[in-house]
């Protein structure tokens, strides 16, 4: 057998082969940087995408723009004005792009009025909603978690109660509480938005089955960290098991319900459409709903941008939430050796 | 004293695991069972009901249940209980046709991502992101804003907006599998890039796909109804479910069984579908592990 | 000496369908103050839920009876949930293995540390004469005021333990219980930890050891318990158990164990005899059978690896720095370091899955390294790997018969021949034709290693690549699969090129040795030669982390 040492001790480093990935190694701020740079290339994406499909649309885009009003010279010109259509296709799209950054969403020729206006003026009834659906769907979620993860009986009565409100269409939900609270029992109002007691059955309707899948995500992750090691070294401290799910768990639990969170906002938006003709509410839905059934497009391209820029938006906070919430995604250079 | 270590534990050969995780489960039986009634009230609903769904009757509208009409009649006289009935054919075949062109565009584009990685992926990845930073709803509606409403439009609108769910999934596991120690193994076999591919790694990337249809088919239908309740899909007189609980709305107060019976259907529908896509997933992650 | 821990008939068990199954077969135990006791067995012996009964953790569904059970004094039996409670941290401690799971890793240090120190109420405030500071020094932590703000992944696997441990005894209980404390950490690191326990055993602590591996053992306890199956086979005095056993299971781990002294020579008992797989009769240490010898063309290199330099993900320093080695016919070389060492990266590039940046691999002379897929892949037969974990490297899908069919696909053998092929090799490992349509899922994980290790030798590979094949296994399924591997390598003639971070294991089963470090060579040469008269002074810190028998 032979002995021969192949390699000779202490070489000097052969190679100087270098690269460096810049936004791994750049700690915390950059992290966040380079998210919302993602976020507003993806939301510049969306905006372009709708103006290809303007241009594409079949027929022409006057005749798109204007809907069901009547054709008349004067509209035409105003909307070849607007939209700059005598001049090149690169022209009409920066423009299209300045307007937009400037908050100018055009004008509706149904209507007859400004989008910018007419948005903002229904922005705070189906914020209200929003905001109030989303506060119940949070509450019922980490109520349902705390109460029944890792428990038998009360996690399958819970996870029925789930799983009929996640097959429960909104709009039939809506229905339904309608037909028993403001019909029958006459406790809140059928229908606007004048006082907060009007906001109940809406928050409600769209509040439970998102609050039904948040509870389940939530529910899964807290089982899924309670049988982690880590519990059974918290445990081994001598914590109760409630402190054990709510210091501990209840943040292993929130990781996995936070990535949902895109999916959450979405889905705000697109049930607020709904719940509002349901319960005859004033709001961005409503106006959505009309502009598309009267071929409203500049009313339907504003509504669209302006979920994509909150959709982004909340995305982006979210990522960056996360990265607040798990400090082993921080790739902070100070990372410890020995 | 049992110290064997190594041959003592024999597992049971080629268990039929899913047929007893099926039956098993009484929860999952029934919705087979009336999945199976739903299938039948789709293709066959004469079978189900004899009642002409669009017959008006003016002398019998907004009667409540009785054995005559079981959900009683709606405003124009007309038979709720066939109207629900024939109202599957619109509701279900919408949602399956939008879920089945998800599912094919979507694996399509996920594998392409996957395999060819690079500008293709960089380009099909922020192509998707794009289209899924509008809200499904909000897209479908822009969509149809564009072309109308209708029933057509309706599936190719759902359909496109859940294209991306499908894509990145197949795209992640492609990713996940090229990793994976088989596949890696397998490369040192000598076999071809293609071999590889085509034993490897795309069975198992879209193995699961008709799962996650399954069980997002119930979004789905609910998303079709309530594109319909707004006036999107299908139109009067065509009793589907959603556009049925529109028009009831404005009967409320005189006559709740109107409003009541489409949305139960909706529901149980919706349910059944996610218990047996719940049960299939499980049993597909049962066979997965060690 | 008073008792701190007297259990007599302990029985454990945990319901599966209708029936019980139980875990622990009425066993004895008793722990005297002052006293350090291990309990050592394989998986599934019953040592670790053993060990949680004695803080009221077995879950919810264990049931767990006994006719004397008594901590400090207290009959436990009947304690409730709030009971335990005040049992666990005050009066016993509990450490599991790898820190990085068993730490909160969304908490910091300090936080940790004040929980366990019994901030046990949600909204309670930290007692004001809590030293952790202290704490952290008094378990060899430098630079607390720094590691305190840090999180778990933060720290290094040394210090991450030793947090782990402070937590433990953070309110000075008379009993630690240890699990596996070291079980998934370096050899150095391992050493440290066993030192830090030892300090703590000096200082006339009380310590119960839950260990699979008798050498980490045999460095601490006063008395050692063997159990396997739920019950106590063998109990003593550590040196009397060690120098001494009288269950033959006790002597089959001893036998089981490789180093120095088992060169040559059969790990468990041969296959010949009745008690292959059933392990009834042993071989007594004196008489074990001897290995096939094997024949080494030494300088009719198989591989040959010259100067490889290989960086990863943009780092600056590489993963494997001027790496070199020839691999002679019928050789066996093993690569040893810990993890981090580059090994395994070198695994990759010998094997073509990976290219260096610099420096080339032959394969009998030919370039191998840098070429196209084109010219590789006819080559490929050549070389097979056995990888760590086989149950991932087959095709969830495949049946066995698939699974090592594959291999023989470029040397063009089909149907019959092929099927021939594989029954030959799979009885070769002894696994015979009821295998053929199982699948991965339904082998245990020696019988899964056993198929990886028929796969690699079915095309008649003239190079065999293993990258750490036993080190997931137990140590008695280890010595099984060690034994098939040299009797494979000697019989073949193929050359075997052996990863591993269990210097014992190298020592065992390779002819010469390449230290790693840092992605360079520290040290190489034959292996008997290097283990006895270390050069380099990372080759004598590994070999002293060793904890050996006696």
């Amino acid at each position: 057998m032979t002995a021969d040492n192949v390699t000779t001790l202490g070489h000097a480093p052969v190679a100087s082969y270098r690269r460096r990935h810049f936004f791994a190694r750049g700690g915390l701020p950059l992290q966040v940087l380079g998210r919302i740079g993602s976020g507003m290339l993806v939301l510049w994406a969306a905006v372009t995408l709708s103006f290809i499909s303007v241009q594409l649309a079949p027929g022409d885009i006057v005749s798109l723009l204007i809907g069901e009003q009547i054709r008349t010279p004067e509209v035409e010109a105003a909307i070849r004005a607007e939209w700059g259509l005598d001049q090149s296709l690169f022209e009409q799209y920066v423009a299209y792009l300045a307007r937009l950054l400037h908050g100018d969403f055009g004008r509706s020729y149904i209507l007859q009025t400004d989008i910018s206006a007419l948005v903002s003026s229904q922005m705070l009834p189906t914020l209200k909603l929003t905001v109030a659906a989303l506060a119940v769907a949070i509450v019922y979620a980490v109520a349902s978690a705390v109460l029944t993860a890792g428990k038998r009986i009360p996690r399958s009565i819970a996870g029925g109660l789930e799983l009929t409100l996640i097959s429960t269409p909104t709009f039939w939900l809506g229905i339904l509480l309608l037909y028993v609270f403001s019909f029958t029992l006459k406790i809140f109002p059928v229908s606007g938005d004048r006082n907060l007691s009007a906001l109940v059955l809406p928050a409600l309707s769209l509040g439970l089955s998102l609050g039904a899948v948040l509870g389940q995500v939530l529910r899964e992750g807290l089982e899924r960290a309670l049988e982690e090691p880590f519990a059974l070294t918290v445990r081994s401290w001598g914590a109760s098991d409630f402190v054990l799910r709510l210091r501990h768990g209840l943040r292993h639990a929130a990781l996995p319900a936070v990535t949902l969170a895109g999916w959450l906002v979405g889905n705000l938006l697109s049930g607020a459409v709904i719940t509002e003709a349901v319960f005859g509410r004033p709001g961005l839905g409503r106006i959505t709903v009309d502009a598309v059934l009267s071929h409203d497009m500049p009313v339907v391209l504003a509504v669209a941008i302006l979920s994509a820029l909150i959709y982004v938006a909340m995305s982006t906070m979210v990522d960056i939430l996360y990265l607040l919430l798990d400090p082993r995604l921080r790739s902070d250079a100070g990372r410890a050796k020995t | 004293m049992s110290a064997s270590f190594d041959q003592s534990y024999v597992a049971p050969r080629r268990p039929r695991r899913i047929f007893t995780a099926f039956a098993s489960r009484p929860g999952v039986v029934l919705s087979s069972l009336f999945l199976l009634f739903v299938a039948t009230a789709t293709f066959w609903p004469q079978l189900v009901t004899t009642d002409n769904p669009l017959l008006a009757d003016p002398i019998k509208s907004q009667l409540p249940p009785s054995p005559d009409h079981w959900f009683g009649t709606d405003h124009l006289g007309r038979d709720v209980f066939s109207r629900v009935v024939y109202g599957a054919r619109y509701s279900v075949l919408i949602g399956v046709s939008a879920i089945a062109i998800a599912a094919l565009v979507g694996s399509f584009l996920g594998l392409v991502a996957g395999l060819a990685r690079g500008i293709i992926d960089e380009f099909i990845s922020r192509f998707l992101d794009v289209v899924s930073s509008f809200p499904d709803l909000l897209l479908a509606l822009v969509l149809i804003s564009f072309t109308g409403p209708g029933t057509v439009n309706l599936i190719l609108a759902l359909g496109v907006a859940s294209v991306p769910r499908f894509a990145r999934v197949v795209r992640a596991q492609t990713f996940v599998i090229a990793k994976s120690g088989y596949v890696e193994q397998a490369k040192t076999f000598g076999l071809a890039r293609h071999t590889l591919i085509i034993r490897h790694i795309l069975p198992h990337a879209i193995a699961q796909v008709p799962i996650l249809a399954t069980i997002g088919l119930g979004s789905t239908i609910i998303q079709a109804a309530g594109l319909s309740f707004l006036g999107m899909g299908p139109q009067p007189p065509i009793p589907e479910w959603g556009a049925m609980l529109a028009e009831a709305r404005n009967y409320l107060r005189v006559a709740w069984w109107i409003g009541v019976w489409p949305g139960v259907a909706i529901t149980l529908t919706v349910i059944a579908i996610s218990i047996l896509g719940k049960r299939w997933q499980l049993a597909f992650e049962g066979r997965r592990q060690a | 000496m008073t008792a701190l821990i007297e259990v007599r008939n302990l029985k454990i068990g945990f319901p599966r369908g209708a029936a019980e199954n139980t875990v622990v077969h009425g066993i004895d135990l008793t722990i005297h103050r002052g006293e350090t006791v291990a309990i050592v067995g394989e998986s599934g012996s019953g040592k670790s839920v053993t060990a949680r009964s004695m803080i009221g953790l077995c879950g919810n569904t264990a049931s767990v009876c006994a006719d004397t059970f008594e901590v400090a004094g207290k009959d436990v039996r009947a304690y409730r949930e709030t009971d335990w409670r005040r049992l666990r941290g005050q009066e016993i401690g509990f450490v599991l293995q790898d820190a990085l799971v068993s730490l909160d890793p969304l908490r910091r240090v300090a936080q940790q540390l004040s929980d366990a120190a019994g901030r046990r109420k949600l909204f309670a405030r930290t007692q004001p004469d809590f030293d952790s500071h202290g704490l952290l020094q008094s378990v060899g932590i430098p630079d607390p005021e720094r590691r305190l703000r840090q999180y778990p992944h933060q720290l290094s696997g040394g210090l991450r333990q030793r947090a782990l441990i402070a937590t433990a005894i953070a309110r000075n209980p008379s009993l630690l219980i240890a699990d596996e404390p070291t079980t998934a950490l370096d050899a150095t690191v391992q050493k440290q930890i066993l030192d830090l326990l030892a300090e703590r055993r000096k200082a006339g602590h009380t310590l119960l050891l839950i260990s699979h591996d008798l050498a980490v053992v045999s460095r601490l306890a006063d008395r050692v318990l063997v159990m396997n199956g739920g019950q106590i086979v063998e109990e003593g005095k550590t040196a009397d158990l060690l120098r001494n056993p009288r269950h033959p299971y006790t002597r089959q781990l001893l036998d089981a164990v490789p180093s120095a002294g088992s060169k040559g020579f059969r790990l468990s008992a041969s296959a010949a005899s009745p008690g292959y797989d059933q392990a009834v009769p042993v071989p007594a240490s004196a008489a074990r059978l001897p290995l096939p010898a094997k024949t080494v063309h030494s300088g009719n290199h198989v591989l040959s690896v010259r100067n490889l330099v290989k960086y990863y993900g943009g780092s600056d320093t590489p993963v494997v720095n001027d790496v070199s080695f020839d691999l002679s016919a019928g050789e066996a070389l093993g690569i040893v370091g810990e993890s981090g060492s580059g090994k395994t990266t070198v695994a990759k590039i010998v094997l073509g899955l990976v290219e260096p940046e610099e420096g080339a691999v032959f394969i009998d002379g030919q370039l191998w390294s840098n070429v196209s897929d084109d010219v590789r892949r006819p080559r490929r037969s050549i070389m097979q790997l056995i990888a760590q974990d086989a149950f991932s490297s087959f095709d969830p899908r495949y049946t066995v018969e698939k699974i090592v069919g594959e291999s023989l696909e470029i040397t063009g053998l089909y149907g019959a021949e092929r099927r021939e092929r594989v029954l030959e090799v799979l009885e070769a490992v002894r696994l015979g034709g009821d295998f053929l349509q199982r699948y991965p899922r339904e082998l245990s994980g020696g019988q899964r290693q056993r198929v990886a290790i028929a796969r690699a030798f079915a095309p008649r590979p003239r190079l065999l690549v293993a990258d750490e094949p036993v080190s997931a296994l137990d140590v008695s399924v280890q010595a099984q699969v060690l034994d098939l591997l040299a009797e494979l390598q000697a019989a073949s003639g193929t050359s075997l090129l052996f990863i591993s971070h269990d210097l014992g294991v190298v020592h065992h089963l390779t002819d010469r040795v390449v230290v790693m470090k840092d992605g360079r060579v520290v040290e190489s040469g034959d292996v008997a030669q290097v283990f006895s008269a270390p050069r380099h002074g990372y080759t004598r810190t590994l070999l002293e982390a060793i904890p050996s028998l006696a």
